[in-house]
Parts: C-alpha cells; sequence; structure tokens
C-alpha cells in the first residue's frame, strides 16, 4: 500500500463520517438553545425539554408510536424469519419466483405506492382505520428488512447441527426450537430492532393508513416541521436518536459478545474432541 | 391407522405452513392492494367518502359492469403537463442523484475497504448508525443549515465571503434536494460497494503494481470492474425509491422542485381525488417495474 493512496484513504473517511455526523451534531446542540430561533445560539438550556413534557399531544403520539414498533417489529420478526427459512431451505417449490419477488420488492418501493394501495385495501375491505392499520402496514414493510437480515445469518449456519439432530429423531420444529434458532438468534434480534426502528421513522406509509387517535410521532413531527423550525422539534429529535444510538450499540456490542463466546465454546469443544 | 397419518403428515404440514403464512401475508397486504389500485384508478371521481364510485365488487359483476370502466384518469395524466413534467423531474432527479451518490459514496467504500480489519467493522457500524436514526429528523437537520438565515449563511458571513445583509439561497431549490437526498441515502450506497471492495483480492493489484501498471490506471482495469456488482446493487437500491421519494422534495425543496411523489401525495391528501392519485401511482409502477425486476434479479444472484 503505497502513501498518497492511504492519505487519500482517510481523507475520504474523515470527509465521509463528517457529512454524515455533522448535520445530527447540530440538530443535538440547537436543541439545548435557549433562543427560540433555532440558528441564533443564545445560551445553554433545557427549557425545550421541559415543554416537551408538558406537551401532552406530542407524549400521546410517542405512546402510540411505541405500541406499534413493539407489535409490528414482533409480527414481522416472525413472518420474516419463516420468509428467510423458506428462501433459504426450499430451492423449489410452487410460486418461489412470485415469493421472492414479494419479499425484495417492499425493500425498493416507493413508500407512496405502498402507502396508498394498502390504504385502498382496507378501504374495501371495510376495516376500519386506525391502530391496527397502521400494525399491519408496518408489518408488512419491515418483514422484509428482517427476512433479508435473517437469510444473510442463515447463509452462513452449519446445517450438519441440525442434521444431527434430525438424525438423533429430533422433531423438525423442536429442532428448529432448540438448535436452529439459537444459533440465528444474532439476526433476529438485529432484524427486530431494524423493524422497530423502521417502524418509528415511518411517515409515509403511516399518515396514508392511519385514523382517528392514531397519530403516530413522524406524523406529529411533520405537522410540526410543516409550521416552522423550532428548537421543540429538535429536542424530541435527539431524545429519539439518543434512544436509538444506544438500542444499536448495545445490541451490536451484546451480539459481537456471543458471537466471541460461541467462537470460545466451539474452540473448546474442537479440542476436547 | 390414523395416528400413524398424522405422524407421518407432521413434518409436511409444518413445511406447508412455514411457506403458507408469509407467503399469504404478503399475498394479501402486499399484492393484492396492488390489484385494487389499479381498480380504482379506471373508476370514477365521487364526493363521498370513500370519494369514488366502485367499478365492481365481485368477479360475476366484472361483465356487466365492463362499460363503466374509463381511462379517463389517465387521459387526465396526458392532458395536464404538471403530470408527465413530474415524471420526467423525478427521474431527472433520481438519475443525477444516484451519480452524485456513486461520486460521493466510492471514496467512502473505498477507504472503509483499506481501512486496517480491526476498524472495519467499527466504520461500517458508523455508517449504518445514521441509517437507523430517523429519516424526517436527517431531512429536518438540514433546513436549519440551509435556510437563508441558517447555519452556512452564518457561517459565510462569519468567514467574510458574505457581506453582513447577503444571505445563500439553498433551501426551496434543486439543489437542496439533491444534498438531501445524498445525505440520506448515502448508507445504501456505500454499503453494497464495500461489500463487494472488500472481497477484492488485493494480491492482483500488488501484481498489477509488480508489473508496472501505475495505480490510477489499476484502478480502473481491476477494482472498479470487479466491484461492478455493488456498483449495480447500491444503484438500484438508491434510483427506485428516490424516483417516488416525497419527504425530502417537500421539506427541502419547495414549490420549486416537481416531483411525482409530491404530487401523488398533494391529490391525495388536499385534492382528496383517489382515483388520480391511484392513477398516478399505478404509472409510477409501470415505469419502475423494470428497474425493479433487474434489482431482484441482481439479489437472487448474490
Amino acid at each position: 500500500m503505497n502513501k498518497t493512496t492511504s492519505w487519500f484513504n482517510v481523507t475520504s473517511l474523515v470527509f465521509g463520517f463528517a457529512f454524515l455526523y455533522v448535520p445530527i451534531l447540530i440538530l443535538v446542540v440547537y436543541s439545548f438553545n435557549a433562543s427560540k430561533l433555532v440558528t441564533v445560539w443564545g445560551g445553554f438550556s433545557a427549557r425545550w425539554y421541559v415543554e416537551l413534557v408538558h406537551d401532552q399531544a406530542i407524549i400521546d403520539a410517542a405512546w402510540v408510536t411505541i405500541r406499534v414498533g413493539i407489535l409490528s417489529a414482533s409480527f414481522a420478526t416472525v413472518l420474516g424469519t419463516m420468509a428467510a427459512l423458506v428462501l433459504d431451505r426450499y430451492s423449489k417449490f410452487h410460486g418461489r419466483a412470485l415469493f421472492s419477488g414479494m419479499v425484495y420488492a417492499p425493500l425498493v418501493m416507493p413508500e407512496v405506492i405502498t402507502g396508498l394501495s394498502l390504504l385502498l385495501l382496507f378501504v374495501a375491505a371495510g376495516f376500519d382505520r386506525g391502530f391496527w392499520s397502521v400494525v399491519i402496514a408496518h408489518t408488512t414493510l419491515t418483514m422484509c428488512f428482517v427476512a433479508v437480515v435473517v437469510q444473510s445469518r442463515l447463509i452462513t449456519f452449519d446445517r450438519s447441527l441440525e442434521e444431527a439432530a434430525l438424525d438423533l429423531g429430533c422433531p423438525p420444529v423442536k429442532t428448529f426450537f432448540l438448535i436452529t434458532l439459537p444459533l440465528i438468534l444474532p439476526g433476529v434480534v438485529a432484524g427486530w430492532m431494524l423493524a422497530f426502528t423502521l417502524s418509528l421513522d415511518d411517515l409515509v406509509i403511516a399518515s396514508f393508513n392511519t385514523g382517528p387517535g392514531a397519530t403516530t410521532l413522524p406524523i406529529k413531527i411533520y405537522s410540526m416541521v410543516r409550521l416552522g423550525v423550532t428548537p421543540e422539534i429538535n429536542a424530541i429529535s435527539t431524545i429519539l436518536i439518543s434512544v436509538i444510538a444506544v438500542g444499536v450499540i448495545v445490541a451490536s456490542v451484546l451480539s459481537h459478545r456471543s458471537e466471541v463466546e460461541r467462537e470460545k465454546a466451539e474452540r473448546a469443544v474442537f479440542l476436547a474432541g | 391407522m390414523a395416528e400413524r397419518w398424522t405422524q407421518a403428515m407432521r413434518p409436511f404440514l409444518a413445511k406447508w405452513a412455514l411457506v403458507a403464512i408469509p407467503y399469504l401475508w404478503s399475498f394479501l397486504f402486499f399484492l393484492a392492494p396492488f390489484l385494487i389500485i389499479f381498480k380504482i384508478s379506471l373508476s370514477q371521481t365521487a364526493i363521498a367518502m370513500p370519494p369514488y364510485t366502485p367499478v365492481i365488487n365481485t368477479l360475476g359483476e366484472f361483465w356487466s359492469k365492463l362499460s363503466d370502466f374509463s381511462f379517463d384518469n389517465y387521459i387526465f395524466l396526458t392532458e395536464d403537463p404538471l403530470y408527465y413534467s413530474a415524471y420526467l423531474s423525478s427521474l431527472r432527479i433520481a438519475l443525477v442523484s444516484t451519480v452524485l451518490l456513486l461520486i460521493v459514496g466510492y471514496p467512502i467504500a473505498y477507504g472503509m475497504a483499506r481501512a486496517p480489519k480491526s476498524v472495519r467493522n467499527a466504520l461500517v457500524m458508523a455508517v449504518i448508525l445514521p441509517f437507523w436514526t430517523s429519516f424526517l429528523i436527517r431531512v429536518y437537520a438540514w433546513i436549519g443549515i440551509l435556510k437563508p438565515e441558517g447555519l452556512i449563511t452564518i457561517a459565510l458571513q462569519g468567514l467574510g465571503i458574505l457581506g453582513p445583509g447577503e444571505q445563500i439561497h439553498v433551501y426551496n431549490t434543486e439543489t437542496a434536494v439533491f444534498i438531501g437526498i445524498v445525505y440520506s441515502y448515502l448508507p445504501f450506497m456505500v454499503l453494497p460497494l464495500y461489500a463487494a471492495l472488500e472481497k477484492l483480492d488485493a494480491t492482483l493489484l500488488e501484481a498489477a503494481a509488480d508489473l508496472g501498471c501505475p495505480p490510477t490506471k489499476s484502478f480502473w482495469v481491476i477494482t472498479f470492474p470487479l466491484s461492478l456488482p455493488g456498483v449495480i446493487a447500491g444503484c438500484f437500491l438508491c434510483f427506485i425509491p428516490i424516483v417516488g421519494e416525497f419527504v425530502i422534495p417537500d421539506l427541502l425543496g419547495g414549490s420549486e422542485t416537481l416531483m411525482i411523489g409530491k404530487t401523488l401525495w398533494a391529490e391525495f391528501f388536499n385534492n382528496r381525488d383517489w382515483p388520480v392519485s391511484s392513477a398516478v401511482a399505478v404509472v409510477l409502477l409501470i415505469i419502475l417495474v423494470v428497474p425493479i425486476v433487474i434489482f431482484q434479479n441482481q439479489q437472487k444472484k448474490v
């Protein structure tokens, strides 16, 4: 590796990460601004956080968002893991092409199309729009992301462990819960977290499918942003960013640790054998 | 006998359920809605709730009501220049932003792939982390930076580049939309590129260098062609959703930027014209079918 290219690499990394992180940092810093004007620094203050706590509409919206997120991420994790197993294990069955199409297409499908079409389904079926329509919509969107994450875990999975259990007479369903699931668990957990944050984040699909009493936080934030930039929005954003950042970092540290422990255990088994 | 049968059938049933449950869910909530959107795009606008006159409800009614189908909404789309210029402008903006993303993302992915192994995972994590935080919030962050009285103006005034009364006018222009798109979609471009570049065998480059190939040439002859799968995946992963993007042009583009996602949103939420917005969505889907199919074939190969 010669010097000029590595200098180029370091510069591109520094600029790239500055571009990714500086706007977020500015947003966080200005949430502690005492001034009502977002871009004029008026001294350090936590008043916007205090105001946030007294804003009932925001607290209600946050509560709806968390419930939608937990429910849809859990449904999506079950469905997405099943879809990943199907795509990984069954190479031939009727309609496999359609199935893989339905799993990959939502990853890139513009949200306005998915949101509008689901809404029209709910209207056609006479299903009341509200909390549950948003949960179903988010489950449908996020299960595909779970499927991709779990599938990448399944590719590196050692099938011989499963085969050993099956040969010893363990029924397939039990084998899945005793052998397969614990081994792909980091992928499943990562999938759940991704689904949860995507649900927490979604404005477009939720806007189409929401109903009375089911205003989610992004819908609330969006309507506030339309009225203008306020430090209060910076304060909610900062809380959301911190919660997600802490969650993601904890999850990655945990999965890294379980990886290390698994490797240690495997090495011990190998040495013992 | 019956018991034996269920014993034998149990693995088969488990397998059947494993396939059927996610299949049915996706079929019901992802595929079937497209049939309904197509149906409603052929119906007439009505002032009611839901605001359209249904064309058909059952298959039996299908033939008797065939005359009620109307392509009026589609004809309307071709008559008003607003729609086709919105489609064209969305495609142009998506194409330009994808190229910009590739130019910005490639050096970052390259730097990550050439970084010492011990820090690579941390770098990947650092690219993913902003992607986990809200899209809406990240777009919102740029409003405060790009506004005429925003941070860039303040910084440039402080440096003496702008006079005290002068302001930059980027907010509510297409430039702001490009900045917002590149910023928001960067992880989708960097990660596939990194995955391709990381697999690259460094000995190939060493061999080229030993044989006297200059680094720039070996980049274009070896590195770039071998990273093409990543380039293609990244470009499709960005291009397709950008065409239908709503949040970024709405918050950063102002009235000057025309994009089809915004038009669809306005048709639906402001004009409450469901049949026309369905027709807009169907045409958008038809435009995107080819890139989506290419993307899926790419995914299957990986």
